[in-house]
């Protein structure tokens, strides 16, 4: 689904990925860890335009999309939800849905229900506006809102931040749910390694910009030098 | 007693077209975070494109419409070659950007009609209303501008509230990169937010055309004005901006009519200072903070 | 032997530090000292015109150089300067009176840029409180209401036509042909050098690294003890004193104080100076100073020589200072002391990477 071929990203004399490859198959969950700094944000925004690569190439479904626009990727079935979120806290709960399905041109309304069956809170909470949400709900937002484009490809940056573990072990639950019922794909950044190998297919350890490691969850776990040193458990 | 219902209603009449202003201040500071002091140049030379119609033998409405329509093509022209570049660069440069600008317009606008004050027609008589043998300070003109003015206001707020394209343009003003990774195509949700903040600043300008005269410097004291309203409802406002321009209307009239004209630029200062002081984000600043 | 050098004195640790202020202070004077003498050489070269022209540069220098420091290095935006730079100048023409009977000239300089100081106290006091965009509206509500106040006061302020004063006349030392103009261009630079003098210490003293802390991060600074509002009433103050120190200069110059001349556009000339020549650097507030003297008077020679229409020849020196405002910003952002500073790296860069060539 996604090839990610010996890509370079900088900001100024900064080089925060250094020359990253790595495959996304269809249909998996692939885990992106790695301590602060090591380059797991700069890999999501490379991905999805918000930073120029350098060098190197990112080809989804065959297609290079290493120069499109962000405003296309979408389009093209890559959804990315950012870190700290990106729900607009001054839009309602429902406003911020159907942003995530506008571009299809129905005004966004299609897969609405779905949504609310998916989140019954958020339909619980349509009509508020976002910032009185609570974090998790906020997450189950920013994922709904990214769901509403029918993606493809999913990438989300550290989905735990600042919730609490049942919260967190429900998302994850969703995440293999979406993979095993629609076959979603999707590239998870996470710090909480324990929490995100629990239900990756694979798992890429990122470091100083480079990947250090790449194998299945249980071969990285069972790793003990690698498991201190990058990944915190 | 008769003196108070008119100096308020001459306000209300005045702060429609203050609140026209504001409005268009606070749509392009909520859409790109930026002040537009060329406001004044930009209605300007869309009143004088007006009156140059007019003076060729158009009827009223049709300079009307030119207003608006070259209202809304220089806004959009100026956000995407003027402000496209400061739009994510320290404020200042926007400023002395939109300074320049300002200059710029009044400049090209000597050279091309003169600095002689050209006179310009109303929309209806300016006689006032005969309300029980007395002539009050309202007139049909005024009730026009006033009705058009709330008539603009009720269309953009269905807009922005109750489109797509309205959705699109609050997203974009409110967390811009989020909404590219949604697919919006924020620059030209920025480049409508400028035209459609120009119209409003179009429709104020023929508005206050008959009163001021059309001239080069003729709209700096309504930029002034405007800008007063916009600063006391709150920038982020659109509603804001409307109050404001109403209490700045209705201000600047008792003022004038109790303390003279000459004062009423202070009045207006005076009125600045006091509301910034108490709020210093404005009387509608919004509680919540923004950062989710 | 062991407790003798174990702890720093605080004399010892003083000296050094007073030692590098005293640099500071003797580099600074050494640089007006030259520019001085340059000045000297070149006002006694220049015609009446053209050292009019110079005068007019120096007092606009002592206000734009004050807002380089309160914008630049504060980070508060301000659109109404001119308003101080018109209190001075009708404080100075107050005192100066109508003959020529008044105290000596230095000191209602002095005593008009501390009548704006008190102005300035008042406003930066307001401006404490605001941020951003309210911050620009209330200082630009200041730049067009303030020159009102002489309309509300007709016999005291003159109105409309203002204060006329009687020009101060070149000392009889000097020969009694000595031109009125050269003499006027000595009284402001000697004031711009004062000036220059003053701010360049201050900017390199813990004042203006309080200034500078409170620009970058405000929290930060209140965390480390600066207390905000007052450092940038502070700022807010000593930039009005300059303009009001300005505004008096101007009055020397132009023997008239009248509302028209602080115009909002005076405003937004000081603020463009500032931006021209770089945010924060005095040398750029001289360049920008003569810029802004300069444009409009070679627009104006340059209309006359192409004989356009007179519609256009009264426009073209505006339309040229807004296209430069507008051109300037858009391709050089940090002015021209910021793109002297770029050239002088690349000059760095490729010099090192020659050395690094030669040494491989």
């Amino acid at each position: 689904m996604l090839e990610v071929l010996d890509l370079e990203t900088a900001y100024g004399p900064v080089r925060a990925l250094r020359g990253v490859s790595f495959d996304v198959p269809k249909g998996t969950i692939t885990a992106v860890l790695g301590a602060n700094g090591a380059g797991k944000t700069s890999l999501l925004r490379t991905l999805s335009g918000l930073v120029r690569p350098r060098a190197g190439r990112i080809v989804l479904d065959g297609a290079d999309v290493s120069r499109t626009p962000v405003e296309q990727l979408v389009r093209r079935g890559m959804a990315h939800v950012p870190e700290g979120r990106g729900v607009i806290a001054e839009l309602s709960v429902e406003e911020n849905l159907r942003l995530g399905g506008l571009w299809r041109g129905d005004g966004g309304r299609g897969g609405l229900d779905e949504m609310y069956d998916l989140f019954p809170r958020l339909g619980e909470r349509r009509g508020q506006p976002a910032h009185t949400l609570s974090g998790g709900e906020r997450q189950m937002l920013a994922i709904g809102r990214a769901l509403m484009a029918k993606p493809r490809l999913l990438l989300l940056d550290e989905p735990s931040l600042g919730l609490a573990p049942q919260v967190t072990a429900r998302i994850m639950g969703l995440l293999a749910r979406l993979r095993d019922e629609s076959g979603l794909t999707v590239l998870l950044v996470e710090q909480n390694a324990k929490s995100a190998l629990s239900v990756a297919d694979r798992g890429i350890v990122l470091n100083l910009g480079r990947v250090v490691a790449s194998d299945t969850p249980a071969a990285l776990s069972a790793d003990d030098g690698l498991r201190h040193a990058y990944l915190g458990f | 007693m008769t003196r108070f219902i008119d100096l308020t209603l001459n306000g209300i009449a005045n702060g429609a077209i203050y609140a026209a202003v504001a409005l268009s201040l606070v749509l392009i500071w909520r859409a790109t975070r930026i002040l537009n002091f060329a406001q004044a140049g930009m209605l300007m030379i869309t009143t004088f494109i007006a009156w140059s119609a007019i003076d060729h033998g158009a009827s009223y409405w049709v300079g009307f419409a030119l207003a608006l329509l070259s209202g809304l093509v220089l806004g959009a022209v100026v956000e995407r070659t003027v402000i496209r570049p400061v739009e994510g660069a320290p404020p200042l440069n926007a400023v002395i950007v939109t300074l320049g600008l300002l200059v710029l317009l009044q400049a090209i606008a000597g050279m091309i009609w003169g600095g002689n004050p050209h006179s310009f027609p109303p929309a209806f008589s300016i006689k006032g209303y005969n309300i029980a043998d007395h002539t009050v300070l309202f007139s049909p003109a005024d009730l026009f501008g006033v009705l058009v003015v709330a008539a603009v206001m009720v269309v953009l707020l269905l807009l922005f509230q109750r489109t797509s394209l309205g959705l699109r343009m609050r997203a974009s003003a409110f967390e811009p990169e989020v909404a590219r990774l949604l697919g919006v195509r924020v620059g030209h949700m920025f480049t409508i937010g400028w035209a459609l903040a120009s119209l409003a600043g179009s429709l104020a300008g023929v508005l206050v055309a008959p009163n001021v005269f059309v001239a080069p410097n003729a709209f700096d004291s309504v930029l002034v004005f405007g800008f007063t309203a916009a600063v006391l409802g709150g920038l982020e406002s659109p509603p804001g901006a409307v109050v404001g321009g109403v209490v700045v209307g209705l201000a600047l009239s008792y003022v004038s009519g109790y303390a003279g004209a000459s004062v009423v630029t202070l009045g207006a200062l005076a009125i600045l200072v006091a509301v910034l002081m108490i709020r210093p984000s404005g009387l509608f600043a919004p509680a919540a903070a923004r950062r989710v | 032997m062991a407790t003798r050098t174990a702890v720093v004195g605080d004399k010892e640790r003083r000296r050094p530090m007073e030692r590098a202020r005293q640099a500071t202070l003797v580099r600074h004077l050494t640089v007006a000292l030259v520019a001085g003498l340059v000045l000297y050489v070149v006002s006694n070269a220049l015609s009446a015109f053209d050292n009019l022209q110079l005068a007019t540069m120096a007092y606009s220098f002592t206000a734009v150089a004050g807002l380089t420091v309160l914008t630049g290095l504060n980070g508060q935006v301000s659109l109404g300067h001119g308003a101080f730079m018109c209190i001075g100048a009708y404080a100075t023409a107050k005192l100066l009176g109508e003959g020529t009977d008044h105290l000596p000239l230095a000191l209602v300089l002095l005593l008009a840029a501390l009548i704006t100081a008190v102005g300035g106290v008042l406003a930066g006091a307001a401006a404490a409180r605001l941020r951003g965009p309210y911050l620009a509206g209330a200082t630009l509500a200041l730049a067009v209401g303030l020159p009102t106040i002489a309309d509300r006061f007709p016999t005291f302020l003159g109105a409309s036509n203002g204060l006329t004063v009687i020009p101060s006349t070149p000392p009889a030392s000097l020969g009694a042909t000595f031109p009125l103009e050269r003499w006027q261009a000595w009284i402001t630079c000697l004031g711009a050098l004062i000036v220059y003098v003053l701010l360049a210490n201050l900017m390199r003293s813990r004042y203006g690294r309080a200034f500078r802390a409170v620009r970058d991060d405000e929290v930060a600074a209140e965390l480390a003890g600066l207390h905000v509002a007052r450092v940038q009433v502070l700022a807010f103050v000593v930039s009005a004193a300059c303009a009001g120190l300005g505004g008096g200069l101007f009055v020397v110059v132009t023997q008239l104080a009248a509302p028209g001349a602080f115009a909002l556009t005076l405003s937004v000339a000081l603020l463009a100076a500032v931006v021209l020549g770089g945010l924060g650097s005095l040398w750029g507030a001289a360049l920008g100073s003569a810029a802004i003297v300069l444009i409009p008077q070679w627009s104006d020679d340059l209309s006359k020589s192409l004989s356009l229409s007179s519609n256009v020849q009264a426009n073209l020196a505006l339309a040229v200072y807004g296209a430069l405002l507008i051109g300037v910003m858009l391709a050089a952002p940090r002015g021209l002391a910021g793109a002297f500073d770029w050239v002088h790296q690349q000059v760095r860069r490729a010099s090192t990477r020659r050395e690094e060539e030669e040494q491989a």
